[in-house]
């Protein structure tokens, strides 16, 4: 079959691989027929996640046709068309029993903060992911779901993370009606969070990077107030200035370990690699929230330390919520906001691109050219 | 202060979610009390384990299920092996990953060309995509790049020649 493959930091090619197999009696195989590139592949495909492997198929974010099932799975059947969660949860332990589906004990042998997640290095379980024509999907029963007929494909991959992560950052938020939040990135979860605000009764809310095209888009897909952070001075003061000297409500990083906007982060985090990426959107999250405030943290970090003001999270009695999203949890709820006509999702897709030039796929979303926000990748067997 | 958006209860789905119970001094789970019952839980039914699977030292046992996909192999794998005896708090294990990470690249190059192919770099780059959409940007630092290299060549060999021009001389 036709899959990614991951040679190294910023180079991955289209080639072929062995089909995948059952290997668990409640594994399925799944024909994908669309897969997202992430915001978070990116950190992989740059070289920042320990543990990637050269050989890896990324994705997380797919849907696609179940082709063969495990003996010991009982709702799925071959032929249904499935959207399929990033996190792999096995239903039993004591994490996904309280609906922490992301924080399963019982799908990632390398390391134990966090659950397995498909295509995204050993550190999540070595599992390859969706881009690609197959993919194995351990656990059917419990994560995926299959696609309701009035679901449209394109809103029904943004289902498996990055409508759900966006609309958890706000939730983590605690937002109370009126409140001011300040979402930090306006990439594709930013954007969803943003939306996703209003949900819970925010009465302002602004959104911050230096991409000109994505703070435009933001403008009119999350009805917020967009700056660029690179002509507003510190973005700190402009946000304290913004709040009547009070400071936000809520504050949500959506950006996690490539931030830009402080050199001395970038050097250290992103280029020398001394701290696990670059942390200044959080540095600017709890620098700019009022004090009794919560930050919500949905950008990715590395598993090891990073510079931020632990000093000013204690004086100022912050609230720190993070999570990587229970996908599984929010679906039911989110398939009516979209139902309801609250938000259409597949609005924030630029591109589908086929699979097989995936290489300049990743470009171009790396490099944020063509005004790239959302790329969706087609695999051969899914065209036809 | 006052706000921009003055109608913004018009957005679509403006207050749906309002939940003033959502105090978030808790992580967002539904407690029942297992996380005292600790790792004992009904388990799945358990993947054989059919080659070598690295596993944290902070796991007593192996997950019911994982992936089977590039296992450890090469000098990178024996960088992996060593990572994985220190525990996840370690850097020991953290940056020994990374540098497997960067040999395992040096080994898939090798590995390509051993299975006579030469990897195509710049189509691996997606610099297409740069020609199409980033022209002048690409253009430039070709430019500057073959501007580099002549002058280190020029360089370099200009101190050949005067090498040469002195051993002669001593000569």
């Amino acid at each position: 079959m036709l899959a990614m493959n991951y040679r190294g930091p910023y180079r991955v090619r289209a080639s072929q691989k062995p089909e995948p197999k059952i290997e668990h009696p409640e594994d399925v195989v799944v024909r994908v027929t669309r897969a997202c590139i992430c915001g978070s592949d990116l950190h992989i495909y740059h070289g920042l996640v320990p543990d990637t492997r050269v050989g890896t198929t990324f994705g997380h974010e797919f849907i696609g046709e179940v082709v063969e099932v495990g003996s010991d799975v009982k709702t799925m059947k071959i032929g249904d068309q499935i959207l399929v969660p990033f996190n792999i949860s096995c239903g039993r332990c004591a994490f996904c029993k309280q609906e922490l589906f992301s924080n399963c004990h019982e799908s990632n042998p390398e390391a134990t903060a966090a659950g397995g997640i498909f295509g995204y290095s050993h550190t999540c379980g070595g599992f390859d992911g969706g881009q690609a024509e197959y993919v194995r999907v351990p656990y059917a029963d419990v994560g995926p779901m299959v696609i309701p007929s009035d679901i449209h494909p394109d809103d029904a991959v943004l289902l498996t993370d990055v409508f759900p992560t966006g609309y958890q950052a706000a939730e983590m938020g605690g937002i109370k009606p009126g409140d001011t939040v300040v979402v930090f990135g306006a990439g594709p979860v930013g954007l969803m969070a943003a939306r996703s605000a209003w949900f819970f009764g925010a009465g302002r809310v602004i959104i911050i990077d230096r991409i000109e095209y994505r703070l435009e888009f933001a403008k009119t897909f999350a009805h917020c107030e967009a700056y660029n952070f690179e002509s507003i001075g510190d973005p700190v003061l402009f946000l304290k200035k913004q709040t009547g000297y009070f400071g936000a409500d809520v504050c949500i990083d959506a950006v996690g370990c490539e931030a830009a906007g402080s050199a001395l982060q970038t050097i250290t985090g992103k280029k020398l690699m001394l701290q696990a990426g670059s942390a200044t959107a959080l540095h600017w999250a709890i620098n700019s929230v009022k004090k009794g405030g919560i930050v919500s943290i949905v950008g990715v970090y590395g598993p090891t330390d990073n510079l931020i003001p632990i000093g000013n999270v204690v004086n100022k009695g912050l609230t720190i919520r993070a999570d990587q999203c229970s996908v599984k949890r929010l679906l039911p709820k989110l398939i009516s906001h979209i139902r309801e006509g609250y938000i259409q999702p597949r609005d924030i897709i630029t591109h589908h691109i086929p699979l097989e030039e995936v290489s300049d796929a990743y470009h171009i979303f790396s490099a944020k050219l063509d005004n790239c926000i959302k790329t969706v990748l087609i695999p051969p067997s899914a065209r036809n | 202060m006052e706000n921009p958006n003055e109608k913004y209860k018009e957005i679509k789905g403006w207050g749906v979610d309002t939940d003033l119970e959502n105090e978030p001094n808790y992580p967002i789970k539904k407690y029942n009390g297992d996380d005292h019952k600790r790792l004992n839980w009904e388990r799945p039914p358990l993947q054989p384990v059919m080659g070598e699977i690295l596993k944290s030292v902070e796991h007593p046992r192996m997950p019911a299920v994982f992936g089977t996909q590039n296992p450890p192999a090469g000098l990178s794998g024996a960088v992996r092996r060593i990572a994985f005896k220190y525990d996840e708090s370690e850097y020991g294990h953290w940056l020994n990953l990374l540098l497997a990470d960067r040999i395992n690249v040096i080994e898939g190059v090798i590995d390509d060309i051993r299975h006579g192919h030469f990897p195509n770099i710049f189509s691996e780059k997606g610099m297409k995509a740069d020609w199409k959409h980033n022209r002048k940007e690409l253009v430039s630092k070709v430019v500057v790049a073959t501007a580099v290299i002549t002058a280190v060549c020029l360089l370099s060999s200009q101190k050949k020649k005067s090498k040469k021009a002195h051993l002669s001389t001593l000569a």
